[in-house]
């Protein structure tokens, strides 16, 4: 205890640090189950819908590849305050993990829709033909071969999603929803605690240093196959 | 039975309407294999893949088993592509399934839930291309030739009555293909499984083929029973892909003939005239002289046949001839 006083005297109450890793942890979770169950089906369309597959339908995909896109380039903390009341109408706050949560999924989700269109558009040709040769309804072909075929770099995807979500978290903390970026905002920087700055980054750099290292393992174990 | 009716296929590219099949009629009797030849590009996968209609014709009608594919909604034609089987040039596995799961997909596609029903209709179809001790391995595990086998047995599962074949030896090693070729040719004599083939290569053809079609710049140019064609081609296609198979035989065409002295004739045996002396004993009884200049001794599926160029000299040449047209062998003269 004595150490860690001498080397961040400004930190009197390591429990709110703590609480704000928990607070992290659960707005990442949240908003990643949400984005992916989101994400998934809307990467399938973008997928499905595109000239030459399954299923062209060019209005339509070129519709959605367009709201994608316009989500995609907003930055997060800008779309965060813009997506307030949708935010507000959504959970019935602003602020808090409930409030960061719907604009995380927004912002995230489009993004993993399209790492998940990139990832069918690896599957070959060839075996979808095969499964349309059997029989396969467009359902099955989705189910069984699409999603297990590409299931390697869906993965890689939702990695890549992750960080990027602990990026957003930490921004969100900017405008109120808690976790460790909103300690290294309040503290490190309006405050000039430098210390706390120093132990929530250390924190998010350990976070995601798991996530890539979950992520390649799951990954390297589909791609062996 | 698989009856084409009037069917032309062309692909709409940039707003122009490019031909890739231009009308043709075609049966494809039950229990036959049928071969298509052609170069790429000449329409032969676009063809097969009309069989199940993995391709639309642009016009006429396809009959699978009187049935009308063309006629048919999506459910029904579903159902119908259930009983085609079919394999491809490059396997076509699913990377993420083990052999096992691979050979179960037709059935579970199907809608077969029964596990146990499942796994034994499994065993007996690896069992039936030999790769029982492989089932729990991925695709990646395995050599071209085990993945087409395993291709083999997935297009079995349904217990189809067609099996079609895209180029499905194209990207195997001499060696494989004659085994896989086998397996074909055993299944097609077991199971009274009609085969579809589509190939570049004539030798795949005169191995397992009943009867072929040459396919040239999405025109059927020539078509009839393997032998026939083989032995006599007529259109230059057609020559140029027995020549590839017969290269010994495409080197004695262009030697020069008209050095070497008396009539240069070929001989073609079938079946049994293979296997009698007729040569020798009309030489001996006209009393002519001949002088082998090429010749081969093969198989056309399970059909002995020999095929010889001489050169023949005496003053009974054409009693020769027509002694030996008698015996039953076919001449063609090639100079004189």
């Amino acid at each position: 205890m004595n150490l860690l006083q001498t080397l961040f005297p400004n930190i009197d109450d390591w429990s709110e640090l703590g609480r704000a890793c928990v607070d992290t942890l659960l707005m990442l979770g949240g908003s990643l189950l949400l984005t992916v169950l989101i994400g998934l089906p809307l990467g399938v369309l973008l997928y499905l819908t595109g000239s030459g597959q399954l299923r062209p339908m060019p209005k339509f995909h070129a519709v959605t590849s367009l709201l994608v896109n316009i989500l995609r380039s907003v930055p997060f903390i800008i779309l965060m305050i813009v997506l307030m009341p949708v935010t507000y109408f959504l959970v019935g706050t602003k602020l808090g993990i409930r409030g960061a949560i719907p604009p995380l999924v927004i912002g995230a989700a489009p993004f993993f829709a399209r790492l998940v269109e990139t990832a069918l558009r690896e599957v070959q040709q060839g075996v979808i033909e095969a499964s349309q040769a059997m029989g396969a309804s467009l359902w099955q072909i989705v189910r069984h071969v699409l999603l297990p075929e590409a299931r390697g770099g869906i993965f890689a995807g939702i990695t890549v999603t992750a960080i990027a979500l602990v990026g957003y978290t930490a921004m969100g903390g900017a405008i109120g929803s808690g976790g460790l970026g909103d300690l290294a905002y309040r503290y490190g920087y309006l405050s000039y605690k430098s210390d706390y700055m120093v132990v929530t980054v250390a924190l998010l750099v350990v976070l995601v240093q798991l996530l890539q290292m979950l992520g390649d393992r799951i990954v390297t174990r589909y791609k062996q196959r | 039975m698989i009856r084409f009716v009037d069917v032309h296929k062309s692909y709409r590219v940039d707003g122009r309407d490019i031909p890739a099949l231009q009308p043709f009629s075609l049966d494809v009797s039950d229990g036959e294999v049928f071969g298509i030849i052609g170069l790429s590009g000449a329409g032969k996968s676009t063809l097969i893949r009309l069989i199940n209609l993995l391709e639309r014709p642009s016009g006429g009608s396809i009959f699978v088993d009187d049935t009308e594919m063309t006629a048919l909604a999506e459910p029904a034609l579903r159902a119908q592509r259930r009983k085609i089987g079919m394999i491809f040039q490059h396997f076509n596995l699913l990377a993420s399934q083990t052999v096992a799961d691979n050979v179960a997909f037709p059935l579970r596609l199907a809608g077969e839930r029964d596990a146990g029903v499942i796994r034994a209709r499994v065993d007996e179809l690896l069992a039936r291309v030999g790769l029982t001790a492989h089932a729990d391995k991925y695709p990646s595990q395995l050599s071209g030739g085990q993945k087409q086998r395993v291709g083999i047995a997935r297009a079995l599962a349904n217990r189809p009555s067609i099996l079609l074949c895209d180029e499905a030896t194209s990207a195997l090693d001499p060696q494989t293909t004659a085994s896989v070729l086998e397996l074909l040719a055993e299944i097609n004599r077991e199971l009274k499984l009609t085969i579809v083939l589509i190939t570049h290569e004539m030798d795949v053809v005169r191995r397992i083929g009943d009867r072929v079609a040459v396919l040239d710049a999405g025109v059927i140019v020539e078509r009839g029973a393997v032998a026939d064609v083989f032995l006599h081609p007529r259109h230059p296609t057609t020559r140029r892909f027995v020549n590839e198979a017969l290269p010994e035989e495409a080197a004695s065409e262009l030697a020069p003939f008209a050095q070497v002295p008396g009539r240069i004739l070929r001989l073609s045996f079938r079946g049994d005239t293979t296997l009698t002396p007729a040569l020798g004993r009309v030489a001996r009884e006209t009393g002519i002289d001949f002088n082998i200049l090429a010749g081969r001794i093969d198989r056309i599926k399970d059909l002995p046949y020999g095929q010889l160029t001489l050169a023949m000299q005496g003053e009974h040449v054409d009693a020769a001839l027509v002694a030996l047209r008698q015996a039953g062998i076919e001449i063609e003269e090639l100079h004189r």
